[in-house]
């Protein structure tokens, strides 16, 4: 009786994931498995083509340049967010802090790495300054390289590791800090030494929502990267739109997606064993999904 | 005071535009079991972390074993802290909590595992040193932020209401093991309470807080049988306190007179002089309660009569509220030690004399607010 009941109630939830995710899911696997067509599409017809056509030193590369990029991004991302966290969780004021913090959503992903393009171009306004001041007389080249791109993509998913690890320190008891210093820590030393295990889940939440949309970053590479920082969420558009290869666009969406969701599964698997010694309430690890990328 | 271990002299704190210590002194001796008393937000804890260097006073000195500590951060100082929650880490064993200090002072293994095992014995918890803290009770928690504390070999160890966390009977336990602990290690402790029973039953010292002041310090009987004012009258157990009138003074012996009660004799030193209001004090305990006018053969004895507004049977004493023929509430213990020796049992509504001594009676002083 109660089973079905449950059933009823989460119906609506199974629906949405059935047509929003598994359904499109299900068509890029088949995708990966059948014959190129000629102008595009597939033809009904089994094949591995797609997934042998992977082991092109260029995808390989292209992988190894993402999977880089992504590392130093999110690390980078944490080491930003933490302070930040940390001061938002400490001070008066967190909900004037935490607006501030969301803000940037208000504006439209596109527009926000248009701006960055006005900040960075040639005839930007960083050049402009650095001409304003005769530190130059001719525009550097700070856009279209590694670099640029990494620096954008700190920026776009900051928020996302912020709040996770404002909320985790949030719960977390500073007079744990004060007891610390008290027994002999220094100030760095009680961070690393008491901040830092008991805050695990929120760095590895942020770590997560920030690594996996930024290994399937498509538009910042796209529009403020070079030849030198295309990632596999270009090559896939690639393959879709202008060699209009569709199962290798969906063989290499499927190895994003197996790896990221891989990664996942692993932290998740391994998080319940660890924090259950530490902990009588878990603040709970929350898994994003596995994006795509923009 | 010379050879004081904790000199605290004219210190002063502000939260923002409040007040939270004011011109606070206190000398510390070594060894010494000295307990801060007071209400709620009195300043208690602000005293000590200002000891234990989490807070820089506004103005005023504190020394700690002779040496100034202004500026000096928590670890640079010779003190440890029992926090009010403890502060146990959670993500370290009991061992590992207790080993901290230890660890980061790089100290070897063979030595960390020798130590720490002697001081959870001290506290009794070997037994218990794998566990994590949310596997203890609260009784084995405060134990381990003890035995962490104590384990650097403090001079000062800072208690900040350290029981309060636990139930009446294991408070009274641990009591007696933190006094035991304290003869043991033969330190300084600067014990943190609300609790006044707490305070007079293990402290050489007190120092009684209100609204960020120290009003009076002294060795529990001085400050429960001679409180300098109302307020550590009040707050020290419980007092009857009467406005008296002063008519004529000779010494110590006091002749005054309590509006619509008539004469009473106080035996105390004052400043005031004849003409002027004092507040004289009795303590329940001291009055004796009777059926009868008692003969008071020409003696110091004040005499009050009443109504009993309510006995309150407590077991081994009953508490009387009386009340006066002015309307005024006067409470009286009587113990039960005497119960069967034929004195008639004094009911509600029963007519009572009350009568105390002027030797037994205090002046103390008025709170200005
Ligand atoms: N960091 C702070 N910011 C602002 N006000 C504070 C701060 N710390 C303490 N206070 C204020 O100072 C006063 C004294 O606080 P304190 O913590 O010393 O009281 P306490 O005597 O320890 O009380 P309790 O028995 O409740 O622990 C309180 O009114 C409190 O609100
Ligand atoms: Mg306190």
């Amino acid at each position: 009786m109660k089973k079905q009941v449950g059933l009823y109630y989460s119906l609506p939830q199974i629906m949405w994931l059935l047509v929003f995710f598994a359904a499109p899911l299900g068509i890029i696997i088949a995708y990966s498995f059948l014959k190129k067509g000629l102008y595009g599409g597939v033809e009904p017809q089994f094949s591995l083509e797609a997934y042998t056509a992977m082991a092109n030193p260029n995808i390989l590369i292209v992988t190894w340049r993402t999977l880089k990029m992504s590392v130093i991004a999110t690390i980078l991302t944490l080491l930003i967010a933490l302070p930040c966290g940390y001061s938002i969780a400490r001070s008066q004021n967190q909900a004037m802090r935490l607006f501030l913090v969301i803000v940037p959503f208000w504006t439209n992903f596109l527009v926000r790495i248009y701006a960055w393009i006005a900040i960075l171009g040639n005839e930007g306004f960083l050049n402009d300054i650095i001409r304003a001041l005769h530190l130059r007389s001719e525009s550097v080249q700070f856009l279209y390289n590694q670099t640029a791109v990494i620096l954008v993509l700190v920026y776009m998913y900051l928020p996302y590791a912020i709040l996770p690890l404002f909320s985790t320190i949030d719960k977390f008891d500073f007079t744990l800090l004060d007891a610390a210093r008290d027994l002999g820590a220094s100030r760095f030393q009680s961070y690393v030494r008491i901040l830092l295990p008991n805050i695990k889940s929120g760095l590895v939440t942020a770590g997560l929502f920030t690594f996996v949309p930024i290994f399937g970053a498509y538009a910042v590479p796209l529009l403020i990267g070079g030849k030198d920082s295309y990632m596999l969420g270009n090559i896939i558009a690639d393959q879709l739109t202008k060699t209009r290869n569709w199962p290798l666009a969906s063989s290499i969406s499927m190895t994003v997606t197996i790896l990221t969701t891989g990664l996942v599964f692993l932290i998740a698997m391994r998080k319940p064993r660890e924090q259950k010694q530490v902990f009588d309430a878990d603040p709970g690890l929350i898994t994003p999904v596995a994006s795509g990328g923009r | 005071m010379k050879g004081a271990d904790v000199d605290i002299v004219g210190v002063s704190k502000f939260f923002g535009s409040f007040q939270a210590l004011k011109n606070v002194s206190l000398s510390i001796s070594k060894g010494e079991f000295f307990s801060l008393l007071g209400p709620s937000g009195c300043g208690k804890t602000t005293v000590l972390r200002l000891i234990g260097g989490f807070e820089e006073p506004d103005s005023g000195t504190i020394a700690i074993e002779g040496k100034n500590v202004i500026g000096l951060p928590p670890d640079k100082r010779h003190c440890n802290t029992v926090f009010q929650s403890y502060a146990l880490f959670p993500h370290l064993s009991v061992f590992e909590n207790v080993a901290f200090p230890l660890r980061i002072r790089k100290i070897p293994q063979q030595l960390v595992r020798e130590k720490v095992m002697r001081y959870l014995s001290l506290v009794q918890l070997e037994m218990h040193a794998a566990k994590k803290p949310s596997q203890l009770s609260g009784g084995q928690r405060q134990r381990v932020a003890i035995a962490r504390a104590l384990i650097n070999e403090p001079s000062i160890l800072l208690l900040d209401e350290p029981l309060s966390a636990l139930d009446a009977k294991l408070r009274q336990h641990m009591l007696m093991e933190l006094d035991a602990i304290h003869d043991k290690v033969g330190i300084t402790f600067i014990y943190v309470t609300h609790d006044q029973q707490e305070a007079l039953s293990v402290s050489d010292r007190i120092a009684v807080m209100n609204m960020g002041e120290v009003l009076q310090i002294g060795t529990p009987r001085q400050i429960y049988e001679n409180p300098a004012t109302e307020f550590v009258a009040r707050f020290i157990g419980e007092t009857n306190v009467f406005s008296l009138k002063i008519l004529s003074i000779d010494g110590t012996k006091i002749y005054g007179e309590v509006d619509g009660l008539g004469p009473m004799f106080v035996d105390d030193e004052t400043d005031a002089k004849p003409g002027e209001t004092v507040l004289a004090t009795i303590r329940p305990e001291k009055i004796r309660i009777s059926a009868d006018l008692p003969n008071t053969n020409g003696g110091r004895i004040n005499v009050l009569h009443g109504i009993v507004a309510e006995p309150i049977y407590s077991g081994f004493q009953t508490k009387y509220v009386v009340q006066l023929d002015t309307g005024m509430m006067v409470t009286v213990y009587r113990q039960h030690a005497n119960w069967s020796e034929g004195i008639p049992d004094i009911e509600w509504k029963d007519e009572v004399y009350l009568s105390f001594s002027a030797s037994d009676m205090v002046i103390v002083e008025m709170h200005e607010q």
